[in-house]
């Protein structure tokens, strides 16, 4: 869409058919409007033909936030959702920055919804507002009498396509402080109705993904990596690579980190890689089993801890009338998103450099590929496209597959784009895993029933440290994300002490969906059982005792009485089991009780899983149901049966066959409740993930043995 | 080699070599991207196409295998009535998230309803094994499949 460049001859002329009100914010952060896109990061355009343009500063990853900005734009304007459409944000952390990272653009931690709500709400009242006191103007009303109503402006006669008053429009100003649409005239917010914009798309083939792209000329690239972390490549032979119709040639990156492979096509590159013989130097690379690692972390859990959390005294176990303790151990984890990494570089025709992605953290590669060219910020841009999942592989703080591919166009004459693309096995082989961590509780309680003590000892690699990350997330020591979910519980637990031990780095480490939660709900829920039952009380009566009457504890006290309502707990049909467990993460609180049938020796079937959650005010109810039914979906697939393992520091996994995937049949129905909220939202692409792991244990304690060792399947649980 | 392809109803002349995956010729050389790759090893079903109206994991199918049969993709699988209807009950429940697999959860689940119109739930399991969704978004394939058997019913 075309934009008028000179205000003065636009609004003179004849073309008010292509007038764009375009509201953002001016370089200097302060919101704006006007017609000249120029001079305005826009988060919202309104074209002359009634057609709204939200400007999504977040990538979509399949969590909804192209649905959900758009939603609230369109709810402050006042159009349905199909007039609406969205583009994603060009990279600029100055203007398209996470209010929850400061600086920085990119998507993560659960935080688009919750950082977005109120400046995309703004951005659309003040939209609302212009067009408003354009069309008082044009007929002689008073603008708070008027209205937008399906993209109708009305209350002055026949009520007036919005478009009509666009040109007049971006002549004024930007309200400083527009008037917000208040909860009671909300029609799309919390509409349970509203559907995703990207649904078609995504169901007829049209949807481009970053592995998508096509450009004129370009070649593929692909990278023979070494078979450790750490290895460096020390040459290579392509005798055999070149017999491969399609090869272009081979060369080393200059970081020495892997050789890439240039051909004409995909299954070229990716022949003409695997018959790459190359020589690594693996004399700095890790070279032992994950036995030898888990050995560490076990071992950690039994030494002083290096870091007292909670800087209390422990409480005094010796007190206590019984103790109950269990040792935990969680292996590391790929991510496995479904569209392996991938993304594109071409040379522009000013000097500068475009990559193709489906990027999370756009600034990190942004910055990364600035520095390798050697070229200021505004040379570098970034075109951000649907991405084929992530659960976080795709943030990674040395924006590692942006920069390999970085390196591979760097030492090319740079005529020819450059794909870069990986291959399922160096997806599973060569990425970033969830750290390995160990848990060592013992919860003490009193004659009564109560938690008198707990002792909580955690050990494991950090993810934070020796990131950029670490200066927010690191504190005395400890990464918050290594013990989030334990030190930081809504539970009352007197006596209550945490200590964390670092290992040392075994593979890089990354967040994976719910980050340290992934673990932390874990051993968290499954000693509230473990306590509960050898305390005699009903597990749910027995968490709700030790929350108390903070509005912190009391939310999720409500999940936990909405998800035992609905789930029907303590009533299971015969021949079933239920598990309970709750969990807060990214500020949101979810319960969810698992229903199986069979037993640990026979198989376990999932039956049901009824999940409660508070978010805060549910933009979109069915997206939230969804990122339900997948963070459920998401935790209990792996910690039924996957773990990457390594030997002599080479990962065993290869692809799906041996890190197997969920499938339809593991869990036959989820439901999800949604607690009605007036809070500010709180994140939602993660929380259901926590509790879902330590609900199927518990289940399957009811019965069987308490798992404390995962994948599960290592731990003696066979499933149907 | 030169091959001749039907796609989608319409010839195609590609040059490819034997034993190129037809997933490989469908994205690279005809450039049509509603195939994905996911694991290159029939293990995910991301690349289902239909060989004669048959779904057929496209990353382990030989291009010469194929030559003069019927190919179809998810580009066209509409205009059957079980992609139809399929189609639609992916959008009235908002099945997808990042929607990566879901071509071929949508191949596989109209070569199902083509052969068996009414499944029931285990019989939906056991067709739909072979795709993953790494979104776990299964709960509304399967009731997508249900519903899309409704439409069909009429």
């Amino acid at each position: 869409m075309t934009v008028n460049t000179s205000r003065r001859g636009f609004l003179k002329g004849a073309a008010a058919a292509g007038a764009v009100l375009v509201v953002g914010l001016k370089p200097n952060g302060a919101l704006a409007a006007g017609g000249e896109a120029a001079q305005i990061n826009p988060f919202v355009k309104v074209g002359a033909d009634g057609r709204v343009i939200a400007i999504i500063k977040h990538f979509e990853k399949g969590q909804g936030p192209a649905t959900g900005l758009s939603t609230l734009i369109a709810e402050e304007i006042g159009v349905t959702m199909d007039q609406i459409d969205y583009e994603f944000a060009p990279s600029n952390p100055e203007v398209y920055n996470n209010l929850a990272f400061g600086p920085f653009q990119g998507t993560g931690g659960s935080t688009a919804m919750a950082n977005s709500f109120m400046q995309y709400r703004n951005a659309g009242a003040a939209a609302r507002a212009m067009i408003l006191e354009a069309a008082a103007s044009a007929t002689g009303t008073n603008a708070a009498d008027l209205d937008i109503v399906d993209g109708m402006v009305t209350g002055a006669g026949d009520p007036a396509p919005l478009g009509d008053f666009i040109a007049a429009a971006v002549a004024l100003e930007a309200p400083a402080e527009p008037m917000l649409k208040t909860p009671d005239q909300w029609r799309l917010i919390g509409n349970p109705d509203v559907r995703r914009l990207d649904s078609r798309i995504k169901g007829n083939g049209q949807a481009m993904f970053a592995m998508d792209v096509h450009l004129p000329n370009q070649m593929i690239a692909m990278l023979a990596r070494p078979p450790q972390t750490g290895g460096l490549v020390a040459s290579f032979d392509d005798t055999d690579a070149r017999a491969v119709k399609g090869f272009i040639r081979a060369a080393t990156l200059p970081n020495n980190a892997a050789v890439a492979v240039y051909a004409e096509n995909t299954w070229a590159a990716m022949q003409a890689r695997d018959a790459l013989r190359v020589a690594w130097d693996l004399s700095n690379a890790e070279t032992r089993d994950s036995s030898q690692i888990k050995d560490e972390i076990m071992a950690a859990l039994d030494a002083p801890a290096e870091f007292n959390v909670l800087k209390n005294e422990p409480g005094p176990m010796d007190q206590a009338a019984q103790v109950i303790e269990k040792t935990f151990y969680f292996p590391l984890l790929a991510h496995a998103a479904l569209e392996p990494l991938n993304c594109t570089i071409e040379a522009n025709e000013d000097g500068g450099i475009t990559l193709h992605d489906g990027a999370q953290m756009p600034t990190g590669p942004h910055m990364a590929l600035s520095q390798i060219f050697e070229l200021p910020m505004d040379k570098v841009r970034i075109n951000t496209m649907l991405a084929g999942g992530s659960f976080g592989c795709r943030a990674t703080p040395s924006a590692d597959y942006q920069v390999e591919a970085g390196l591979a166009f760097v030492i090319t004459d740079r005529t020819r784009p450059v794909k870069l693309v990986w291959s399922r096995e160096d997806d599973m082989r060569g990425g970033y895993y969830r750290p390995a961590f160990g848990h060592k509780v013992r919860v003490g309680l009193s004659d009564s029933g109560e938690i008198v003590a707990w002792d909580h000892r955690i050990a494991g690699q950090s993810i934070m440290k020796g990131t950029p990350f670490e200066s927010f997330a690191v504190h005395d020591g400890v990464d918050s994300s290594s013990v989030e979910g334990v030190s930081d519980t809504p539970y009352t637990i007197p006596g209550f002490h945490v200590g964390l031990t670092d290992t040392k780095k075994a593979t890089s480490t990354l967040w994976w969906r719910s980050v340290g939660h992934t673990h932390t709900a874990y051993a968290m829920e499954v000693m509230m059982d473990m306590a509960a039952n050898a305390a005699g009380r009903d597990p749910v009566e027995f968490r709700l005792a030790h929350l108390g009457d903070s509005a912190d504890a009391r939310r999720k006290a409500a999940v936990l009485e909405l998800a035992a309502e609905k789930g029907n707990w303590g009533n299971a049909p015969a021949g079933r089991a239920q598990g309970i467990a709750v969990h807060k993460s990214f500020g949101s609180y979810v319960a969810e009780v698992v229903e199986i049938s069979g037993n640990a020796g026979d198989g376990v079937q999932i039956e049901k899983v009824t999940c409660a959650v508070d978010c805060g005010i549910a933009v979109n109810p069915d997206v939230i149901k969804a990122q339900i039914e997948g963070g459920v979906g998401y935790g209990i697939g792996h910690v039924m049966r996957d773990e990457i393992t390594l030997t002599g520091g080479v990962v065993d996994q290869y692809n799906f066959p041996d890190y197997e995937p969920l499938r339809m049949r593991d869990i036959r129905e989820i439901e999800t409740h949604i607690i009605a909220s007036a809070e500010p939202p709180t994140g939602i692409g993660e929380p259901g993930t926590p509790p879902s792991a330590p609900a199927l244990a518990n289940a399957i304690a009811q019965t069987g043995p308490v798992v404390g060792v995962l994948p599960m399947i290592n731990d003696g649980i066979a499933f149907a | 080699m030169s091959l001749k392809l039907k796609l989608n109803g319409v010839d195609h002349e590609v040059d490819a070599e034997p034993g190129t995956p037809l997933l490989w010729v469908i994205r690279d050389e005809l450039k049509m991207t509603g195939t994905k790759f996911g694991c290159g090893v029939a293990s995910c079903g991301a690349c289902t196409v239909h060989v004669d109206g048959f779904p057929t994991r496209s990353c382990q199918t030989y291009i010469e295998d194929v030559e003069g049969a019927e190919i179809t993709t998810i580009e066209s699988i509409g205009d059957t009535p079980q992609g139809a209807a399929i189609q639609q009950a992916w959008e009235e429940l908002d099945v997808v998230q990042c929607g990566y697999c879901q071509s071929g959860q949508i191949m596989s689940a109209v070569g199902l309803l083509t052969e068996n119109p009414k499944p029931s739930v285990d019989e939906i399991h056991d067709y739909m094994d072979g795709n993953a969704c790494r979104c776990a978004t299964y709960q509304r394939i399967r009731a997508g499949i249900q519903r899309a058997s409704e439409i069909l019913e009429g």
